[in-house]
């Protein structure tokens, strides 16, 4: 059985100008464990697409299951990682943005501690626990964002280009500390960037879409073995072919002519 | 990386201790100076002694007034005005706001109401009140209430308002629901908006009782020995007076006010110093 079933998802808006398809009928599925970006220039819908997912949005046609159950609004079984560094709690400390679902989910003070400072290590910021967000670097927040949602131990990790805030090097770090962590705690991830290296590198399938209306353009399979080279020739094949989806996303049926 | 991070924080810290104590001596120095340009005026024999009496004959007043009590019972008087007031506006004025920002209703209600009446100088309202309520602690109190309620309402209207959207989200996203949304994120999100408040209330509050207590108190404040002390001319009564009235503000702006801020949002990053 699949983990997450996204079948003919849509979502219209109604504007002055008339209706905006920002997703049109988009349909995927994802095994369990498997790590799958979303790929596509601005104005594709997969930032939508992935609100979706997690709830902020109701699509207005279509249906998704997550574990065989329609998905109805927000829940715990999805953890969400923003792009925005702001995201977490300047009142909290890292170990107490970490805590928060565990709160939430009524579990006692010192296992819920203990269980964020594993998180935080997961991440390399045990050291950190003690410290606010405002003295902690964009990178560092991110992480400790990425801790805080699978804290509460969700089985669908969901990132909204988190890391596209960051500077190049860091984000270079970010990628391989994600794969890492992916590796050891076996989420089902999807994961929007518009970056199509950090797709390569991170992706067991890449979802292109396309913009205008926002429909899932092609599905690329990653069969690379990891840890990935991004400079191996067949890391590069990927990435041209990945590029020229998008290039053929982005291009008005007009200009191919 | 992370080193550095660590290193920079404890720098900073000692930086900034380092800024207070030397805003502390230039705060002495000015303060020093002023007196001395005083002192020089008064003794210079330009105006009458009864009228601009010198420090020495202030501070033997003082402390006359501190040693037969009549210095504490005012204060006492004014203090327990003010903050009867004062605690009025935050039980009414910060659930008004919260109300406002959250239910359109609310907000359609109180915003004209808020508009209209927060430009009126709560002096104005003194003899109005006096003919309604009367002389004594319940007018000055009332004026208190009056003057510290709006701001109190609009900052934390402001504050709710301005919550970030992405922390309800987060909030949302990790299974709070709206009681615990409320507590964990709303409040502690529109702090640095409810402080800023809570402020201005207090000093809006402490120039109102001492206002109102010049026309509508009986025998006793701050207020009401500078109004009763021109009637004899006694000009070293209303400076004593006026040090205590400083020297309170000073100590909850800086004191009280600052140690809860430091303690909160500049913890939290909350705010930009302007030290910087």
């Amino acid at each position: 059985m699949q983990e997450i079933e996204v079948t003919d998802v849509s979502l219209v808006y109604d504007t002055p100008a008339g209706q905006v398809h920002a997703v049109d009928h988009a349909s995927f599925e994802l095994k369990a464990s498997e790590f799958l970006c979303l790929v596509g220039p601005s104005g594709c819908g997969k930032s939508t697409l992935l609100n979706i997912l997690a709830g902020f949005l109701k699509p207005s046609g279509g249906e998704i299951k997550i574990g065989g159950k329609p998905v109805n609004g927000q829940g715990m079984d999805r953890g969400v990682v923003f792009q925005d560094f702001a995201q977490l709690f300047p009142w909290r400390t890292a170990l107490g943005n970490v805590t928060f679902g565990l709160e939430m989910k009524g579990v006692p003070k010192e296992e819920r501690e203990q269980i964020a400072l594993e998180q935080l290590k997961l991440v390399k910021l045990e050291k950190f626990a003690n410290a606010y967000p405002h003295h902690l670097s964009g990178g560092m927040q991110q992480r400790v964002a990425i801790a805080r949602a699978l804290a509460y131990n969700p089985s669908v990790l969901l990132m909204d280009e988190p890391f596209a805030a960051l500077d190049a090097l860091t984000r270079d770090d970010m990628q391989r500390l994600l794969a890492e962590v992916w590796r050891e705690t076996r989420k089902t991830v999807i994961y929007v960037t518009h970056n199509v290296a950090e797709a390569v590198y991170l992706a067991d399938r890449v979802v292109v879409m396309s913009p205008h209306p926002g429909r899932v353009k092609k599905e690329v399979v990653i069969d690379l073995p990891r840890p990935r080279d991004p400079l191996s020739v067949a890391f590069l094949e990927y990435q041209k072919q990945l590029l020229q989806e998008l290039g053929e996303a982005t291009a008005k049926p007009s200009a191919r002519q | 990386m992370t080193d550095v991070a660590a290193g920079a924080g404890a720098a900073q810290r000692k930086e900034i201790n380092a800024a207070v104590a030397r805003s502390y001596w230039r705060a002495a120095a000015s303060i020093v100076l002023a007196l001395v340009i005083y002192e020089g005026v008064a003794r210079s024999g330009e105006f009458p002694v009864a009228l601009m009496p010198t420090i020495p004959t202030v501070a033997a007043t003082f402390y006359d007034m501190l040693l037969d009590g009549s210095m504490i019972k005012h204060t006492v008087f004014t203090l327990y005005r003010v903050l009867f007031g004062f605690s009025l506006a935050m039980v009414v004025g910060i659930p008004i706001g919260i109300l406002m920002a959250r239910f359109r209703p609310v907000e359609n209600f109180m915003l004209p109401l808020v508009s209209a009446l927060m430009p009126i100088p709560s002096f104005a309202l003194v003899p109005l009140f006096m003919l309604w309520f009367g002389i004594g602690n319940l007018t000055t109190i009332i004026i208190v209430f009056y003057a510290a309620t709006f701001p109190m309402m609009f900052n934390t209207w402001s504050g709710v308002r301005s919550v970030n959207p992405l922390w309800l989200r987060a909030a949302g996203a990790m299974g709070a629901d709206e009681q615990k949304l409320f507590w964990k994120v709303i409040i502690p999100g529109a702090s640095p908006f409810i402080i800023t408040g809570v402020r201005q209330s207090f000093i809006r509050a402490w120039i109102a009782v001492v206002g109102a207590e010049m026309i509508a108190a009986s025998s006793w404040g701050l207020g009401w020995v500078i109004f009763d002390a021109k009637e004899f001319l006694n000009a070293d009564i209303m400076l004593s007076s006026l040090v205590v009235i400083g020297m309170i503000g000073f100590l909850f702006e800086r004191l009280v006010f600052g140690s809860i801020e430091r303690a909160t949002i500049l913890k939290w990053g909350m705010v930009r110093t302007a030290r910087n």
